[in-house]
């Protein structure tokens, strides 16, 4: 079934799960992100789900953490202090095998006192945290990527059994556009016989038991368990997702991703109607970061510039990625219009930097 | 042999409960506790309780990071670790997820609370039908015997070299009572293992804690004081006598609520 409505992009986070047949939300409230909670304490119940509210973001988490044990499809939001209070949780699902999708609605920083947009999460999600786990993290820029986005999640995380972090921002989240609610059909996964369910033994026989997969009582060796971690990252490198946008022949190339990456995409056909080669690498998975495709492009005297709403952290990933062979340059939070922390970057801003490097 | 005598028998020492057998890890488990260690005691009245309930496997237990936490691998059940603290929290989400089954926790008092307080009221605000089940060893057993909010005022832990000093790390919590504060909980008690007589009404505590969650009153808390020898620095039978003597007298045996229902 098709519906079309206007939404804002936390809406489409709840839409998008609920047609993911997600059947539990846990969830702190917290700006920017509270229109995610307030949408499923309503539309959840109504469909036979579970909505609690915990009494903190570490309770939403390890909630998330005992629904993922139970079989079903679960999830939670936050924005970034709260994302601060989730990582414990969020290692030890990655440890326990436990599929589940965190979506992180970014706002400023550092510290956690003020509200407003920002992208200044990146290195915390997309590096992973306690224990040097890894997670597939996405990266919508528009409302209805953000509903195909949260489906796409579920699907991986079940099909990986490892936690997916959707990666949002404040303006992202808050923006209205025309959204087309459906179902997508992916890959049928198999069943999750892995789960708990308190019924006696289960088909096989025996019982299961869930958590960290290196508890003292583990039957295999910790580094059968690190290999099989190794393979497990290995094979999720091959949901690498990424749009190129002009890159044909252009002399600078901007990556960007979120809402940095709408601003970007103006920016280059300003820079295409002067006549200037300009071009547009967007990651939509950020980890795993498209490093090939931008290593593939270095080179021959092109430049890029890595267009985020921080002090540079993506930017790091750009350089890793071209390996010395382009110069890589960075449009920051400093490129805002306004000093305040309402301040966005805009085209124009970038079009000035483009016109700098060509 | 008399027929009382038999049942005296099963009942405190002989036969392993059905709950307790037939587990891969049961001939290492006991290998992880130190001698005169009660806590598999507790596994064990977890067990019977459940086997007398007729609920037999159909429960899943949360576990939790410590001692405690090693009963996870003994019972024939679902199972699920938590990370230190937030077993009330898993606990919460699988009962929600399977609310047909029985879901309980075992935690030790450090995890429960003081790094668990949060998910532990969280959970007991909520009046989740949950059970949680707290040993209460006064100090952090894996760690080394630190301080714990249980630690008796003046005893010498690994922290606390000159013993707790109230001026400084404050008093002992009673989280029996506390939980019997909370609207939502419908049974709360505090048993100890260190006499026979006792032990048994620890287990009569723990089935009807269970019996609250399966009759979906509310959430249901039982403590249970247990021997640390180790970290208390003697043997397990003085360590029995130190509870009676010490222990006992600060944190009080008995139910503290029992309601059938809660308006
Ligand atoms: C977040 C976190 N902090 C600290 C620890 C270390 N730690 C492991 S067990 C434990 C205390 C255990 O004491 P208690 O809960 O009383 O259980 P017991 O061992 O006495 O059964 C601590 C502090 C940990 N595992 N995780
Ligand atoms: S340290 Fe204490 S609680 Fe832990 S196993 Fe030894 S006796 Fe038991």
């Amino acid at each position: 079934m098709t519906k079309r409505i206007l939404a804002e992009g936390n809406e489409a986070v709840g839409w998008g799960a609920l047609s993911a047949g997600c059947k539990c939300f846990f969830g702190y409230p917290i700006t920017p992100q509270n229109e995610v909670m307030e949408l499923l304490a309503k539309e959840l119940p109504e469909r036979g789900g579970v909505f609690v509210q915990s009494q903190c973001e570490t309770g939403a988490i390890n909630m998330l953490y005992g629904a993922a044990a139970g079989g079903v499809r679960a999830m939670t939001s936050t924005a970034s202090p709260g994302w601060a209070l989730m990582q414990e949780g969020v290692s030890d699902m990655a440890a326990a095998n436990l599929p589940g999708v965190i979506v992180v609605v970014q706002r400023i920083g550092p510290g956690v006192q003020r509200v407003e947009h920002a992208q200044m999460d990146y290195n915390s999600v997309t590096k992973g945290g306690v224990g040097g786990y890894k997670t597939i993290v996405l990266a919508p820029s528009s409302v209805q990527e953000t509903h195909d986005f949260m489906q796409l999640a579920f699907h991986l995380a079940d099909k990986y059994r490892h936690p997916v972090i959707v990666l949002s921002e404040g303006i992202l989240g808050h923006i209205i556009e025309p959204l087309e609610i459906k179902t997508i059909d992916f890959e049928p996964l198999p069943e999750k016989d892995w789960a708990v369910a308190g019924h006696g033994p289960h088909r096989d026989g025996k019982f299961r038991e869930l958590g960290p997969s290196y508890h003292p009582l583990y039957d295999g060796t910790y580094l059968n368990y690190l290999n099989a971690y190794r393979e497990k990252y290995k094979a999720m490198q091959s949901e690498l997702r990424y749009e190129e946008y002009k890159t044909r022949g252009a002399k600078v190339i901007l990556v960007a991703y979120g809402y940095c990456a709408r601003v970007a995409k103006e920016a280059v056909d300003m820079a295409r109607a002067e006549g200037l080669k300009a071009g547009l690498l967007r990651p939509i998975t950020l980890w795993p970061f498209p490093s090939q495709p931008l290593r593939d492009k270095a080179g021959r005297g092109r430049k890029f510039i890595a267009v985020e709403d921080s002090l540079g952290q993506m930017v790091d990933d750009v350089k890793a990625a071209v390996e010395g062979k382009s110069e890589v340059c960075l449009a920051d939070v400093t490129f805002r219009h306004m000093p305040s922390e309402e301040g966005m970057i805009l085209p124009g801003r970038l079009l000035q930097e483009i016109r700098r490097l060509i | 042999m008399s027929e009382t005598t038999k049942n005296i028998t099963r009942e405190v020492v002989v036969e392993k409960p059905l709950l307790l057998r037939g587990e891969e890890w049961m001939d290492i488990l006991w290998d992880l506790f130190c001698p005169g260690c009660q806590i598999p005691l507790v596994g064990r009245l977890i067990a019977e309780s459940l086997e007398e309930l007729g609920v037999g496997s159909n429960a899943i237990m949360v576990g939790c990071v410590g001692c405690t936490g090693i009963l996870i691998a003994s019972l024939t059940m679902d199972r699920v670790s938590p990370a230190h603290g937030r077993g009330p929290d898993v606990a919460t989400a699988l009962k929600r997820v399977h609310p047909d089954t029985v879901v309980y926790t075992v935690q030790g008092d450090g995890d429960c609370i003081a790094i668990g307080a949060g998910p532990l009221i969280g959970a007991m605000t909520r009046a989740e039908k949950i059970t949680v089940i707290m040993v209460n060893n006064t100090n952090y057993g894996t760690t080394g015997g630190q301080l714990a909010p249980t630690t008796l005022i003046g005893q010498v832990t690994s922290t606390t070299p000159k013993g707790r000093n109230p001026d400084l790390e404050g008093y002992p919590v009673h989280t029996a009572e506390l939980a019997a504060t909370f609207k939502g909980t419908a049974y709360s008690a505090r048993g100890s293992l260190h006499t026979p007589a006792e032990y048994q009404r620890t287990k009569k505590y723990i089935r009807t804690a269970f019996q609250k969650q399966i009759e979906g009153v509310g959430f249901s808390f039982v403590e249970v004081i247990t021997a640390c020898a180790v970290n208390w620095h003697m043997t397990p039978v003085k360590a029995l006598e130190w509870i009676g003597e010490k222990v006992v007298p600060e944190f009080p045996l008995g139910e503290f609520k029992n309601v059938t229902h809660i308006k």
